[in-house]
């Protein structure tokens, strides 16, 4: 079981969740988050004075999904996320021990 | 019959002026709304109950303290014409005269009292936005009530009350100097007390503190235009077709070209067009038309609005230099462009000449020899005893929890 992290541009997040769902992945998690990585920040313009914006705004999409669905997975995210630029984000994965649904306590591949 | 007639005509013409008058009253008072939401939408989150707090209770204050002591203090009567301070004694109430058109065909006693009383809070109010995220609550509203109390009266009386610099022939029509370079210079003093907020300025760079809700702003701006229409429109003091609706026409023409003037420079001058310098311009334009609302033709109006509205830019861009601190550019649109509106009062329209210019020089030298020392007395005097700013520590998480325990957004981050 992999848990794929992905930060994405934001905008990206609606055509990333789509896709997704063609694909039959049925369950995610997104929060909004800041950071930022090669892109470093950007600069804000108030009042005539210029200052750095060091924290981009970014939407971090989790997955969980069975092993063999991961490359699916990232394939996806890498097909509808890229632009090319700096600042497309940054595809994280890791193993997941154990899934629980809390609901029926159901666990491992039936709990996704 | 003729006679009868006569009469009926007065009447007539007595309510309807009446009417307008208290219709002007009603739009001066949206403009507290207009204040309350544009000095909210350019300051931080953190702080937004504060300052709403001291919005909502400034309106108050000044309603109170002008029955009791501030109308008759501004307008004490005939027999002090020519001086620098007259008290008509406590209190306000009307005589059977007072509510006929012999008190004044424009208005009633009441009309009068309330139209000048919805007027003497905005001095305070001014204040409020320069001193905002860092002044004390208890010190800000003592601060206030003595300001509103004792100096807006005080100066208002030199000129609307029949005093000298009335008698001087220093015009203000509705108070480029008299409301808003008198507010203005309250918050001079203010900030020069205060010192900016933490994290400004630092190490001789300028860190700006962006406002938490621009669409906040716009709507304070709007109001504030459309309360103009009062505050200047109201000014006429009579409902006169051909005065009102030239006024109308100045103070919207001025606003426009203000609008476009600080757009162009900042524009131009800075880096990108910014919308919170427009919209100080649209002020900046308001505040610069309202001494001679009534003596300028449109294309001068249209020069005044536009200038102002360049003028505020660079005020905003100078103050920053200097490091004065002021969150929503107050002391830019309501000092800076509230002089620049009364001298040019003698550059331009019906009144224009070297006299008149050095009589608005002298106005504003006048207001602000009174003013600018009193208002550094009162500053020194809470700063000594109750102290003027919040603890560093309180800056930091906002004066939403330290001076009220409460948020403007309490589900902004923790939901149960």
């Amino acid at each position: 079981m992999k848990k794929i992290e992905s930060i994405i541009r934001p905008h990206k997040l609606e055509e990333l969740h789509t896709a997704l769902q063609e694909e039959g992945f049925y369950g995610l998690t997104v929060s909004e988050v800041r950071g930022y990585g090669r892109q470093k920040g950007h600069t804000e313009i108030y009042r005539g004075s210029e200052y750095d914006l060091q924290f981009v705004p970014k939407v971090k999409i989790e997955i969980v999904c069975a092993s063999d669905q991961c490359e699916t997975a990232i394939s996806i995210v890498l097909n509808t996320c890229r632009t090319g630029e700096i600042g497309d984000g940054k595809i994280f994965i890791s193993t997941i021990e154990d899934a629980i649904r809390i609901r029926t306590g159901e666990s491992g591949r039936e709990a996704l | 019959m003729e006679n009868q007639l006569t009469t009926e005509i007065t009447n007539n013409l007595f309510t309807i002026n009446n009417l307008w008058m208290m219709i002007a009253t009603a739009l001066v008072f949206i403009m507290h709304l207009g204040f309350a939401s544009l000095e909210a939408g350019l300051t931080q989150s953190k702080n937004t109950l504060n300052i709403l707090f001291k919005n909502s209770v400034i309106p108050a204050i000044g309603l109170l303290t002008y029955a009791f002591i501030g109308f008759n203090m501004m307008y004490p009567g005939e027999s002090y014409a020519g001086g620098l301070f007259g008290f008509a004694g406590f209190g306000v109430g009307a005589d059977a005269i007072g509510l006929t058109s012999r008190y004044n065909l424009g208005y009633t006693y009441w009309t009068d009292f309330l139209f000048q009383g919805m007027f003497a809070a905005t001095a305070a109010t001014i204040v409020s936005g320069a001193v905002a995220e860092r002044i004390k609550l208890s010190s800000f509203l003592i601060f206030a009530a003595i300001f509103v109390a004792f100096a807006y009266p005080i100066v208002g009386m030199w000129k609307w009350g029949g005093g000298f610099l009335d008698a001087l022939g220093f015009y203000d029509f509705a108070g480029s100097t008299l409301v808003h370079s008198v507010g203005g210079w309250g918050a001079l003093t203010g900030v020069l007390f205060l010192g900016p907020r933490a994290g400004k300025y630092v190490k001789g760079r300028i860190h700006p503190i962006p406002g938490h809700s621009i669409p906040l702003a716009v709507i304070g701006v709007f109001l504030l235009w459309l309360g103009w229409f009062g505050f200047n429109g109201g000014s006429v003091l009579s409902a006169d077709p051909g005065l009102v609706s030239l006024v109308f026409v100045t103070t919207s023409l001025a606003a426009s070209a203000g609008a476009i003037g600080a757009m162009t420079a900042s524009w131009t001058f800075l880096k990108n067009p910014d919308l919170t310098m427009t919209l100080n311009g649209i002020l900046a334009g308001l505040v610069g038309i309202t001494a001679g609302a009534d003596l300028m033709s449109p294309m001068e109006s249209i020069i005044i609005g536009f200038i102002a509205g360049v003028i505020v830019v660079f005020a905003v861009i100078l103050f920053d230099k200097i490091k004065l601190d002021d969150p929503v550019g107050a002391m830019s649109v309501h000092l800076v462009c509230g002089i620049f509106g009364t001298l040019a009062v003698g550059i331009w329209g019906e009144k224009a000449g070297l006299d008149q210019l050095w009589n608005q020089i002298i106005g504003v030298i006048s207001v602000a020899a009174f003013i600018l020392p009193f208002t550094a007395i009162v500053w020194f005097i809470l700063k000594k005893t109750m102290g003027l700013r919040v603890s560093e520590r309180e800056e930091y998480d906002g004066l939403d929890i330290g001076e009220h325990s409460m948020e403007a957004y309490p589900d902004f981050e923790k939901v149960s």
